[in-house]
């Protein structure tokens, strides 16, 4: 095990004997609406076992967004299958860590109990509504369902409340629409149905899986601001996960970037966006184009990111970084704590040279 | 919905119209319904010719065919070798072939669903498996062997039934031939439930189903068989009419007085209107459930019924 | 045992062709002798998708790396190399008998009819006395001889015809596919009685004719789909672009990678094909003595099942064995042909 290993070890290691301690001493301030701690996700094969999330912790509070950020295959959606329990499993398995809702672990809850918290007080959005519908079901009956279910309501309740969610995301003429089936509607209505669908219990928690990649540019930003506009309305948890910067930098308050199945850095949303404390999210910065970025040419991180097959012993990040040195080689980086404007937040960073990276003025892309 | 019916039903026209055509030439052009007629005997010549005119062989063929389907239409399929209208041949047997493939349907749907299904959500396991292997050693058994063997163990050696059917083919009769009937496509009914099962089981609407918080139950017979069952409901349709044509060898074994049997002594004793007006109403029993399965297939998949 | 080329059930409506779009393809399989039984039910489903649209080419996308990926898994592929050599035994004896008895398959000793085995005759004799065994041993020459033949007749008419109307398209390819549907209009069962009850002939070669007659639309449509599919791909694209032959665009390009789909299905039709001949002898209208053949003996078995059950069992269990290893031969090599399924 390699210092680093260890390090980030301890760290969780500590982090989680300060919150236990807390626990023994009484009622801790409030339980975050959903903390993450350490989660490892595993994916058996034929071919052998891989690891798609190693150690990521996380959190959000009621009332706030989350963005999570990284490539197609960064875990990001792992991830946040693991909280939602969703895992297709096998191949995949939870092998380590804590997914605490409210103070409690739901990776130690029954099935049972499990099952009543999705969708009623957590709740999912996924990226493309066609394949995430069920095509034989209308879609009013598929938005009924979550009352019957959860509420025991009848079938006729179950079905004006149906329709009145189907309004609430203004879908028009929601009475007579709510008989179609998905492919009866255009991209941006199935995913307001989506979106009305983890909406219909009022959950404390909405996870939405890049909930606008799927759709026409015109569409994103109206479902965006949708979605936003529910979420402080109902006062939810948002964690949204995408690898569109853009999108962040409006709705989220915090961002956590991941990489390679890690987080390599976490910070509220404007001190990353203005000081970065890491290479990738530097790198992933610069290559977004920007109306006042001048003439200047964008940015693009060399190199692909490792599978997790291959990870080089350090550093993840290190075969791309232009900040690699020996030790980024050598020594995997811990969770370093950065220091940040807003003292209620932890910042942090995966990087052996946070310091420098937060004091570096000029983008990194050389010429 | 009109739209698809109408043009299923267009579509079928031409086939129809080809298939019993192709009949049509296999029985009279390629076979010589007049000599058949007669036999061993050679036919006196005059007599010969009186008949070709009256069944028109003496014309092209397709007058022949087109004078014979005018017929069809209105009814008449001809005479019988034992001089009984062919349609009151079909009066007797249809019914009681229709009883044995609904044996053997209902037979392969209830077994075949719970094995497909049970094999479906335990992919991998042992039952799965072995009840995989099974299933292709049934395929590889054909019918007349399954029929006697289990017509020799079964009616002979345990008498549990009867090794015959009576000419009247009561329902309790007809269980263990309706059972052989269908046992090939109890293999397949098993393997068509369980892939389709297994290619459902990873869509990401059963994702989202479990991401509601729907009990396993719910999310399976709701969501997953909901979905899985189209193809395999489809194929039972048209098993039926696969099976009507198909119970020949059945009912040679277990010597029913159906369809098959019917056809056999037309061809033995080469009577020609028996054995074109059986196949032509085989064809079109065929080809109709066909049509119907596809409309249930619009019926049970949106998709289709709005397309 | 789906068919392995199908398309997923997909919006897409049924019916690539005809009232019996798909449906028909089972038409060609009654239970009795199911032809292809890969093809049937996933041909079936959805009433009438043309099988073989879809997912042909996935797995035939680099011919070369798949053809040895295949060959690795099969050689260590249990039921491959069981059934790969049952049949090769079923060839060697169908090719020289007296490999494995110097009998007569024709001598008949009438006082030992209906006898059980015996030493020398370990499965008895049959009604006019003759040797059992020796029977059932030269019964394998028809039934080796009807599969490959029919099965090579079929594919080869139905892979040209089906190609070129999936390469070409337009009328020929409408028209095609409106015969291939009236083909599948017919229960092949009923047309097998139909058209052999008129042949006086009892040697295998009309069977051929008529298996090939009827089964040449199946192969059709997995290779028109086949071919379908790899015309798609760009790099075929790009050869007709830079001005390839059509020839050479066929052969070269599209072929080897239409061709796993073709293989798979005939595998598993020959043993279909095998067993529809013998259903058609013991109906009596397929091979007829003094041809010796697996079904001509389960029929005039089956009526002295009482009595001597040795009769039937033996060739049924050769007739079993020898379908069965064609269709597992067929699902191994479709499994390995065909990733998306691993």
């Amino acid at each position: 095990m390699s210092r680093a290993d260890r390090d980030a070890e301890q760290d969780a290691g500590q982090d989680a004997e300060q919150r236990a301690g807390q626990d023994a001493e009484g009622p801790p301030a409030v339980p975050r609406l959903l903390e993450v701690r350490d989660l490892r996700v595993e994916f058996r094969t034929r071919d052998g076992v891989t690891e798609a999330v190693s150690g990521v912790s996380y959190g959000v509070d009621a009332g706030r967004t989350l963005a999570v950020l990284g490539e197609s295959g960064s875990g990001k959606s792992v991830t946040a299958q693991a909280v939602m329990g969703i895992l297709d499993s096998p191949p995949a398995r939870v092998t380590g860590g804590r997914i605490l809702f409210r103070g409690r672990d739901l990776l130690r809850m029954g099935e049972d109990e499990r099952r009543r918290v999705r969708g009623a007080r957590m709740a999912m959005i996924f990226q493309d509504a066609l394949s995430a519908l069920n095509p034989v079901l209308s879609v009013g009956a598929q938005l009924a369902e979550m009352y019957e279910v959860h509420q025991g309501l009848s079938r006729r309740a179950a079905r004006a409340r149906a329709v009145e969610l189907m309004d609430r995301v203004r879908i028009p003429a929601a009475r007579e629409r709510a008989g179609d089936y998905p492919h009866q509607f255009s991209g941006g209505m199935r995913q307001r149905i989506m979106i009305a669908m983890a909406l219909a219990l009022e959950p404390d928690l909405i996870i939405a899986d890049e909930p606008t990649t799927a759709l026409d540019v015109t569409v994103q930003a109206q479902v965006m601001d949708l979605l936003a506009e529910l979420r402080r309305e109902y006062a939810m948890g948002l964690i949204l996960i995408t690898h569109d910067l853009g999108v962040v930098a409006d709705v989220a308050d915090t961002i956590a970037v991941m990489y390679a199945g890690r987080i390599v850095e976490t910070a509220p949303v404007r001190d990353l966006y203005r000081r970065p404390a890491h290479p990738y999210t530097r790198g992933l910065l610069d290559s977004v184009p920007r109306l006042d970025g001048g003439g200047r040419e964008l940015y693009a991180i060399k190199g692909l990111p490792p599978g997790p097959a291959d990870l080089p012993p350090g550093c993840p990040f290190a075969p791309r970084c232009p900040r690699a040195q020996d030790v980024c080689r050598a020594e995997r980086p811990p969770l370093y704590e950065v220091a940040c404007g807003d003292a209620s937040v932890r910042r942090a960073s995966a990087c052996h040279f946070w310091k420098d990276e937060l004091d570096a003025r000029d983008p990194i892309a050389a010429p | 919905m009109g739209r698809h019916v109408l043009r299923r039903l267009l579509q079928m026209i031409p086939v129809f119209l080809g298939t019993t055509f192709l009949i049509f030439f296999m029985v009279y052009a390629l076979g010589d319904p007049v000599a058949a007629l007669f036999g061993d005997k050679a036919p006196d010549p005059a007599t010969a010719a009186r008949i070709r005119q009256e069944l028109y062989l003496d014309e092209p063929l397709w007058r022949q065919y087109v004078h014979y389907m005018g017929q069809v239409f209105s009814g008449h399929f001809g005479t019988a070798f034992d001089g009984r209208p062919v349609t009151e041949l079909m009066a007797d047997a249809f019914p009681v072939t229709l009883r044995l493939t609904l044996v053997a349907v209902l037979f392969e749907t209830a077994l075949g669903l719970t094995l497909g299904v049970a094999t479906g959500l335990r992919r991998g396991r042992a039952l799965d498996t072995s009840v995989l292997l099974l299933t292709l050693v049934v395929v590889s058994v054909p019918t007349f062997v399954s029929g006697s063997v289990l017509q020799y163990l079964i009616g002979v050696k345990w008498g549990w039934t009867t090794p015959s059917v009576a000419p009247e083919a009561p329902l309790g009769q007809l269980l263990l031939p309706g059972v052989v009937l269908g046992l090939v496509s109890l293999a397949y009914t098993t393997r068509l439930t369980r892939t389709s099962l297994v290619e459902n089981a990873r869509a990401d609407y059963v994702r989202t189903a479990v991401a509601k918080g729907l009990p396993r139950r719910r999310v399976i017979v709701r969501h997953l068989l909901r979905n899985s069952l189209i193809p395999v409901v489809t194929f039972l349709g048209t098993d039926l009419g696969a099976l009507m044509g198909g119970a020949i060898v059945t009912e040679r074994i277990f010597n029913i007085h159906g369809v098959g049997y019917q056809l056999y002594q037309g061809i033995l004793r080469q009577n020609s209107p028996t054995v074109v007006g059986f196949v032509t109403i085989l064809v079109i029993v065929f080809l109709l459930a066909n049509l119907l399965v596809d409309l249930l297939y619009a019926v049970l998949d949106p998709r289709i019924r709005y397309a | 045992m789906p068919e392995p080329y199908d398309s997923p059930p997909a919006p897409a409506p049924p019916g690539g062709g005809g009232p019996g779009g798909g449906a028909p393809a089972l038409a060609a399989a009654d239970p009795t002798a199911a032809a292809a039984p890969a093809a049937v039910p996933a041909g079936r489903r959805g009433g009438g998708r043309a099988p073989g649209r879809g997912r042909a080419a996935g797995p035939a996308a680099a011919p070369r790396g798949l053809w040895s990926d295949a060959w690795r898994d099969l050689r260590r592929n249990p039921v491959f190399v069981a059934s790969a050599l049952i049949i090769l035994f079923l060839v060697l004896i169908a090719v020289w008998p007296q490999l494995i008895t110097d009998g007569n398959p024709y001598r008949g000793d009438l006082a030992k009819a209906q006898d059980g085995p015996a030493p020398g005759h370990p499965f008895g004799y049959d009604l006019q006395g003759r040797d059992v065994y020796t029977r059932t041993v030269y019964g394998a020459r028809a039934s080796i001889t009807v599969g490959i033949c029919a099965t090579a007749g079929a594919a080869l008419l139905g892979s040209v015809l089906g190609g070129l109307a999936g390469y070409y398209g337009g009328w020929w390819d409408a028209l095609l596919s409106r015969i291939a549907d009236v083909f599948f209009g017919i229960p092949i069962l009923l047309g097998g009685l139909v058209f052999l009850s008129v042949v006086t002939s009892g040697s295998v070669w009309p069977v051929v004719g008529f298996i090939v007659l009827l089964g040449w639309p199946q192969i059709s449509r997995i290779a028109r789909g086949a071919v379908l599919t790899a015309k798609r791909h760009d790099y075929v694209q790009a050869a007709r672009a830079l001005g390839a032959s059509d020839a050479r665009t066929l052969l070269r390009h599209i072929a080897p990678n239409a061709v796993a789909p073709v293989i798979v299905v005939a595998t598993i039709a020959l043993g279909t094909y095998i067993a529809l001949e013998a259903t058609l002898s013991f109906l009596g209208v397929g091979l007829k003595p003094p041809t010796v053949s697996w079904g001509i003996d389960i029929s005039s078995a089956s009526t002295q099942i009482r009595n001597a059950p040795h009769m039937l069992l033996w060739p049924a269990g050769a007739l079993s064995v020898t379908v069965l290893a064609f269709i597992m031969l067929g699902d191994a090599v479709r499994d390995a042909l065909d990733p998306k399924l691993r």
